[in-house]
């Protein structure tokens, strides 16, 4: 049965390999999750899953598995369950202190009552009608039986979270790298735009690694050299701004923005929809301050990294045609920027916010990323990383 | 020696799936890696399960100029060399010139230790790799003095991250992983508890709506944490601020009292201040 569960795991992208498996067989044997569903499933995240982008596809997995052995359960059971042998049940289950603490408030039948209700409002908080806590709602037996904790929550404390509730609520999805750039994602995002600006290799002299090696040497000078870190990346930014794209721009400013530090150089200039031959610095003077394109081509060099950001969702004659901005009359098309921008400039990627399974549907994007080469990212952390592969190829 | 489960301490909150986790990575003598937003308590978790578990701890905090073999020894051949040229006679003997480590003396320890390895993802990005051994095996060579070193006992590891630099796969299939959420509301309370056990209940309400208001505040650099929290109620009480002053009165929001230890940043503080100023308006 895990088997089946750790290859599911590896179905949905999480890295889980034998060794781990073995670990969690090692950790079931030692007893450490005493065979209630909670335990399991908190052991089994912190064995399997080693970093928290996971998270949420490991609650799914997880949910998904064992939900086929709930409903198995619940079958068994029935629904029909005499209360006091529910009530038999729950004592059981019950430490001499915990039942100081019922009677004071009120009782046993008043906890389950106020269990029974807050059961209740979770399936209706719950999307989706979850059929875990729906069957709780006419069965209790399934929940109090099956998931002991169940009481403990009707007593007082809340941390102690029916565990399906846990992996139900998805509270991870924001961590899963597959997603658009959120202010958490920004920061991961960040790194991987440092990592890209820490290149070159210059020499420098390692002061303390010589006196080491000449100290090992017996006094005699050994020269030590360590390759120097700096930041010798340059990067142009052409944003797209206008319509759709402002919200995403924001994020991509505030990303570079946050990076300037790392670059060199890093100089960014808008655009609408496509790039023709003048852009702009400044949005709020975008039809007085115009640059023109052929300046930018004379200015940077081709040590420059172009990175355009867009959602290159517009009508296809917008890339192809000349005359085809919604703006202005363009002498010449789009496309034929495109390609000095290209050529003065070998390393380039062009970041889409649009999610990439929406790409095929609009054909300017086809046309676009068959122009680009095919380097079109989605804009998320691992598009990033992908993108900044290809902008340090030599 | 069986150990018991650690459920956290006077002064520290574990959460249920904390607490498993630990348990999982004691039992089964594998190295916990702790990631969490700062200020969560990540490195006192080590500390804890130190005095819990009454075991001697033994930290290692990494920097960025940090090298593997630093944490197992190190050959300080820069006094090997000067005593030479003094004419001293330890020169004779390279082990007076071998300098223990922090893993060495987690490995000598007479019963089982703690060892905190702090920030891990501060160090180069081979760090990890060039501990692979040393983790399995608990044990590493000495080349000067051609002896093995192994764990008297297997030291239990809490690796702490701050999420800077990815970790190499192989090091993460060694190690147990537990990402330390940011406490709700609940866990906040039991928290501030455990630290302030006298705070007056207005006050504690107060203040932790409060901050979870600041919390949500979108587009914060930096959102305060529960370490803020703490000195930020530490601070109220020492100016003995009445929870009143902290209520948003008639919805009006007002800029807390002494925010400055939960906004760490002037771009931070000026958008609250413009956000409750706009709020103000619209209120008014």
């Amino acid at each position: 049965m895990l088997v089946r569960f750790i290859t599911q795991l590896r179905d949905a992208g999480i890295p889980v390999s034998v060794t781990e498996y073995l670990a969690l067989l090692e950790a079931l044997k030692a007893g450490i999750a005493d065979h209630s569903v909670d335990d399991f499933y908190g052991l089994a995240r912190t064995i399997l899953v080693k970093d928290e982008r996971f998270y949420d596809r490991f609650d799914r997995v997880f949910s998904a598995h064992f939900s086929g052995l709930e409903s198995l359960l619940d079958m068994l059971v029935g629904a029909d369950i005499p209360e006091d042998w529910l009530r038999k049940l729950a004592e059981l289950q019950i430490s001499p202190e915990e039942k100081a603490k019922i009677e004071a408030l009120g009782g046993l039948e008043q906890v389950m009552e106020a269990l029974k209700q807050r059961l209740k409002d979770q399936k209706e908080r719950h999307q989706g009608g979850n059929k875990w806590v729906g069957t709780a709602g006419r069965s209790p037996f399934g929940a109090y039986g099956y998931n002991p904790e169940g009481v403990r929550i009707g007593q007082e404390s809340s941390r102690q979270r029916s565990a399906i509730k846990v992996w139900d609520r998805r509270e991870f999805r924001n961590f899963d790298d597959s997603l658009e750039l959120g202010t958490r994602n920004l920061q991961i995002a960040l790194r991987r735009l440092r990592r890209f600006a820490r290149e070159g290799a210059a020499e420098e002299l390692d002061l303390d690694g010589t006196i080491q090696a000449t100290a090992r040497n017996a006094g005699w000078l050994d020269l030590k050299l360590r390759p120097e870190r700096h930041n010798s990346v340059k990067v142009l930014l052409f944003l797209d701004v206008g319509g759709s794209m402002d919200d995403h721009v924001k994020v991509t400013e505030e990303l570079f923005s946050a990076a300037r530090t790392e670059f060199r150089h890093l100089e960014h200039y808008y655009f609408h929809n496509f790039i023709y031959e003048s852009l702009w610095k400044d949005n709020r003077r975008r039809h007085q301050q115009r640059i023109p394109t052929q300046e930018l081509l004379r200015t940077y060099g081709p040590d420059y990294r172009v990175i355009f950001v867009g959602d290159a969702t517009m009508g296809p004659y917008e890339i192809i045609q000349p005359g085809g901005s919604v703006e202005h009359w363009n002498e010449e098309s789009g496309a034929v920027w495109m390609g000095r921008l290209m050529a003065a400039f070998p390393r380039f990627a062009w970041l889409n916010p649009q999610p990439e399974r929406y790409w095929e549907q609009t054909s300017s994007v086809g046309i676009v990323r068959k122009l680009l080469e095919q380097r079109m990212y989605p804009l998320t952390p691992a598009g990033l990383e992908r993108a900044t592969r290809v902008l340090n190829a030599r | 020696m069986q150990n018991e489960r650690f459920v956290g301490t006077q002064r520290y909150v574990a959460t249920e799936d904390l607490s498993m986790a630990v348990a999982a990575a004691v039992t089964l003598g594998r190295p916990l890696l702790i990631k969490g937003e700062p200020g969560t308590g990540k490195t006192q978790l080590a500390e804890e399960i130190a005095g819990f578990l009454g075991r001697p701890l033994y930290e290692w905090h990494v920097k960025s100029t940090t090298k593997a073999q630093q944490g197992l020894y190190e050959y300080d051949a820069v006094s090997r060399l000067r005593d030479s040229q003094l004419g001293d006679a330890r020169v004779h003997d390279i082990g007076n010139y071998i300098v223990k480590g922090r893993l060495w003396e987690a490995f000598c320890s007479e019963v089982q230790p703690v060892l905190l390895i702090d920030e891990i993802d501060k160090a180069d990005i081979e760090f990890p790799n060039d501990l692979l051994r040393e983790i399995d095996r608990m044990e590493f060579y000495v080349y000067e003095t051609r002896e093995l070193v192994r764990a008297r006992h297997r030291p239990i590891i809490v690796i702490t991250s701050n999420n800077e630099k990815e970790l190499p796969d192989a090091f993460l299939r060694r190690c147990f992983f537990h990402y330390i959420r940011f406490p709700d509301e609940q866990t906040m309370r039991q928290i501030v508890d455990v630290h302030f056990p006298g705070i007056k209940k207005e006050l504690l309400a107060e203040s932790l709506t409060a901050f979870y208001r600041i919390r949500e505040v979108p587009g914060l650099k930096k959102k305060p944490s529960t370490s803020e929290l703490l000195d930020w109620l530490k601070l109220l009480l020492a100016e003995d601020i009445a929870p009143e002053a902290l209520r948003a009165t008639d919805g009006k929001a007002t800029i807390p009292p002494l925010y400055g230890a939960l906004l760490k940043n002037e771009q931070d503080i000026h958008l609250f201040e413009q956000l409750v100023f706009m709020h103000r308006r619209t209120t008014r």
